[in-house]
C-alpha cells in the first residue's frame, strides 16, 4: 500500500505541493491518523523499569518532540511504539489498533541511530532506500516501476539523488541521516519515528531535515523525535513530551517547556546563563548575540515565557508580548 | 591442456565428485555471504563438530544420521542462542564452549559404544569416493539450499543489514534468523560426509570473503562468491588427480590463493591498487 509520499513520487517530488493541498490529499487517502500510548510501564529483563505509566497521545500534522536526560526512557518509548518490547501494562494504539496492525500496514517507519548500522556492509543508497518498498512489493521483493519511481522521489526530496551509487559507509553523517529518512519516506510511512537525527548533524542539514519533517507533519504525518538539543525543539515542534521514567509534561511546545518542568526533567544538569548576574550592562540593550556550537540555545523571558529565534511567521506572538508590555 | 581436462572425466568418480563438488560449493557459498555479515564465520566450525553427538545416538536407536546430524547441529545453535540472551558472554565465546561441549559428548558417547561407526568417515569424508545415497543427500540439500536462498534472500538481507526497520515492516526477524541457521545446519550436514569438515568450514567462510572485497552490492556479492567457490572447487579436484594429493586441500588452497589474489588486486578494496590510487593523487 503506497502512501501519499509514494504517489507524490510518481507524479514528481520536485515540485513540493502547497500544505493545505497536501493534507486534503492526505485527508481523502487515509483515515485521522493517531497514537496514542495509554499508561504503559516496560520492565527490562533484568528487572529494570525503563517507563512507568506513561501516557500522551498524538493527532495527525504534528511534529512532536521526545525529550529527557539519558537513562530517561527515549529508546524504550520508541520500542514501545515499534512493538519491540511489550509493556507490562499499559496499551499502545495506532488509529485505534494495535501495533502489530498498524506495522502490517507499513504504517511506521524508524530512522536508526548511526551506532545500530553497519556501514561496511554491501549496499548502496539506492538499495537502503528501496528497502523501504519491501512491505509494498510481493515475497520475491522484486521492485517495480512504481518502486523505482518512490526511491528516486524519496531520494530528490532529502537532495540525495546525486549520491545514489555510493556505498553507505562512504557518506557524512548527515548524508547517511538523510538516506534513512529517504527510506521513510520511500516507504510511506505515516507515523515516522527519529532517535536523536541531529547528532553529528551540521547546522545546514538539521535545517534541511528540519524543514522535511515539517513537510511530512503538514501532509498528515505524525513526527516522533527524540532530541537532546533542547533549543531545537521550539523550532521545528509543535508538540513536546518530557519523560523522566514517565510523561512528566505533555503538549503544546509553550505550556510543556516552562522552567519547572526542565528542570524537573533535567534536575540541575541544564547549563544557564542568566542575563542578570552576567556582565551585560542596561546599555548592551537587546544587541546582545549569543553563539553557540552544536546546540541551539533555549531562551526564556522574563516571566519565564520561551522566546524564539525568528519573528517572521510569530507576528501573533511579538504583537501579545507588546501588549503585555503596555 | 585438453587433456588436463578431459582425461579425468573419462572416470565416473571424477564426473561424480565434480558434480557434488559443484553443488555443495554453490550452497555454501551462497550461505557464506550471510555468515560473514552476520559474525557467525564460528558458526559453520561449531556446527560440523556439534554434529557428532547427533550421529552417535542417531545410529544406536537406528534413525537416519542425518537426521540425528540436523538435529544436534541445530541443538547448537539454539543452545547458543539462548545462553548469549540471557548471560553476559558474547556470543563467538559461547558458541566455542558449546559446540567443544557437544563434540565432547559424541567424543565420549562414540568410545562407549561397540559401533561400525568409523569417526574419520563421518568427518573426513572422501569426495574422491562419495556413496550415491551421500550423493543424492548433497544433491537434495543442494536444491533445498539454493531455492530457499534464492527466495528469501532479499529478506535475509535485510534482517541481517537493519533488524529493526525489517521488523517495523512486519517481516518475522526471528523465522528468517532460525531458517537461515537451519539451512546451515543442513549445508553442513550434507556436506560433511561428502567433502569432510575443513572443506566444510573453509567453505563456508572463504567465498563470502573474497566476494566481500570486490562488490559493495550484495547480489553481485552472492554471484562472484558462488562463480568463486564453484571455479575453486573443480579446479582444486583437478590438480588434485593430477598432483595426486588430498582433495579437499587442493580445494582449500585453490580458494585460498583466490583469496590473496583478491585482497591484493581487488579493484576497490584490495591493497595494492588502493596504494596505487593513493600514490596517483
Ligand atoms: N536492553 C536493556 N536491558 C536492561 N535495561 C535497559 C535496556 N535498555 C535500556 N535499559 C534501561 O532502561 C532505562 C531507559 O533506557 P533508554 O535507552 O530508554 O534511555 P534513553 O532515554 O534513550 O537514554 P539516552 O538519552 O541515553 O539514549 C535506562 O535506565 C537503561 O539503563
Ligand atoms: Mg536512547
Amino acid at each position: 500500500m503506497p502512501g501519499p509520499l509514494a504517489d507524490r513520487g510518481a507524479s514528481g517530488i520536485g515540485h513540493p505541493h502547497s500544505a493545505a493541498e497536501a493534507a486534503q490529499a492526505a485527508a481523502r487517502d487515509f483515515p485521522p491518523l493517531s497514537l496514542k500510548v495509554d499508561r504503559i510501564s516496560v520492565m527490562y529483563p533484568n528487572g529494570q523499569r525503563a517507563l512507568n505509566d506513561a501516557s500522551f497521545s498524538l493527532s495527525a500534522g504534528t511534529v512532536c518532540g521526545l525529550v529527557g536526560a539519558n537513562g530517561s526512557g527515549k529508546s524504550t518509548l520508541f520500542k514501545s511504539v515499534m512493538g519491540f518490547v511489550n509493556p507490562v501494562s499499559g496499551t499502545v494504539r495506532i488509529n485505534g489498533r494495535p501495533v502489530r496492525e498498524a506495522l502490517k500496514q507499513q504504517l511506521v517507519a524508524y530512522v536508526p541511530q548511526a551506532e545500530e548500522v553497519d556501514w561496511q556492509f554491501p549496499v548502496n543508497v539506492t538499495d537502503v532506500v528501496m528497502m523501504g518498498r519491501y512491505g509494498a512489493m510481493n515475497f520475491l521483493r522484486i521492485s517495480r516501476a512504481a518502486d523505482h519511481a518512490a526511491v528516486e522521489a524519496s531520494l530528490r526530496r532529502v537532495g540525495m539523488w546525486d549520491f545514489r551509487g555510493r556505498q553507505i559507509g562512504e557518506l557524512s553523517g548527515g548524508q547517511k541521516k538523510r538516506v534513512f529518512l529517504a527510506r521513510a519516506l520511500a516507504q510511506g510511512g505515516r507515523v515516522i519515528l527519529l532517535d536523536e537525527p541531529f547528532t553529528g548533524v551540521d547546522v545546514q542539514t538539521e535545517e534541511a531535515i528540519i524543514t522535511l519533517l515539517r513537510q511530512l507533519a503538514d501532509d498528515g504525518c505524525i513526527i516522533l523525535v527524540s532530541t537532546h538539543n533542547l533549543g531545537s525543539v521550539p523550532e521545528f515542534c509543535d508538540r513536546a513530551v518530557l519523560l523522566n521514567k514517565t510523561v512528566l509534561a505533555s503538549g503544546p511546545v509553550e505550556e510543556v517547556f516552562t522552567e519547572p518542568n526542565l528542570t524537573k526533567a533535567f534536575g540541575g544538569v541544564l547549563r544557564q546563563f542568566h542575563f542578570e548576574h552576567s556582565t551585560i550592562q542596561n546599555h548592551d540593550g537587546r544587541q546582545v548575540r549569543v553563539l553557540t556550537d552544536d546546540e541551539r540555545p533555549l531562551v526564556f523571558g522574563k516571566d519565564g515565557h520561551l522566546e524564539y529565534k525568528d519573528r517572521t511567521g510569530r507576528e501573533d506572538l511579538v504583537k501579545i508580548r507588546s501588549e503585555e508590555q503596555d | 591442456m585438453n587433456n588436463w581436462l578431459l582425461e579425468p572425466l573419462q572416470f565416473p568418480f571424477m564426473r561424480d565428485a565434480m558434480i557434488a563438488g559443484a553443488v555443495v560449493a554453490a550452497m555454501c557459498a551462497m550461505l557464506s555471504c550471510f555468515v560473514i555479515l552476520k559474525g557467525w564465520s564460528l558458526m559453520g566450525d561449531a556446527i560440523s563438530h556439534a554434529v557428532l553427538p547427533g550421529i552417535v545416538l542417531a545410529y544406536l536407536t537406528g534413525i537416519p544420521l542425518a537426521a540425528g546430524a540436523f538435529a544436534s547441529g541445530f541443538t547448537c545453535a539454539l543452545a547458543t542462542g539462548y545462553i548469549r540472551n540471557n548471560s553476559r558472554v558474547k556470543e563467538d565465546t559461547v558458541l566455542g564452549v558449546v559446540f567443544t561441549g557437544l563434540f565432547a559428548i559424541g567424543l565420549v558417547l562414540h568410545s562407549r559404544t561397540e559401533s561400525e561407526l568409523h569417526l574419520d568417515h563421518i568427518l573426513y569424508g572422501n569426495i574422491l569416493g562419495i556413496p550415491p545415497e551421500i550423493f543424492w543427500q548433497v544433491m537434495g540439500a543442494g536444491a533445498l539450499v539454493v531455492t530457499a536462498v534464492l527466495i528469501w534472500r532479499r529478506d535475509l538481507m535485510l534482517a541481517a543489514f537493519d533488524p529493526s526497520h525489517a521488523r517495523v515492516l512486519g517481516l518475522p526477524v526471528r523465522v528468517l534468523d532460525y531458517g537461515l541457521l537451519s539451512l546451515l545446519v543442513l549445508a553442513v550436514v550434507a556436506a560433511l560426509q561428502a567433502v569432510g569438515i575443513v572443506l566444510v568450514i573453509a567453505m563456508l567462510i572463504t567465498p563470502g570473503c573474497i566476494a566481500y572485497l570486490w562488490t559493495d552490492r550484495f547480489d553481485r556479492m552472492m554471484l562472484i562468491a558462488v562463480t568463486a567457490a564453484v571455479l575453486s572447487t573443480l579446479t582444486g579436484i583437478l590438480v588434485s588427480y593430477h598432483i595426486d594429493g588430498s582433495t579437499g586441500a587442493c580445494i582449500v588452497l585453490v580458494q585460498a590463493a583466490v583469496f590473496t589474489l583478491s585482497f591484493l588486486f581487488a579493484p576497490k578494496h584490495g591493497v595494492l591498487l588502493r596504494r596505487l590510487g593513493r600514490a596517483a593523487h
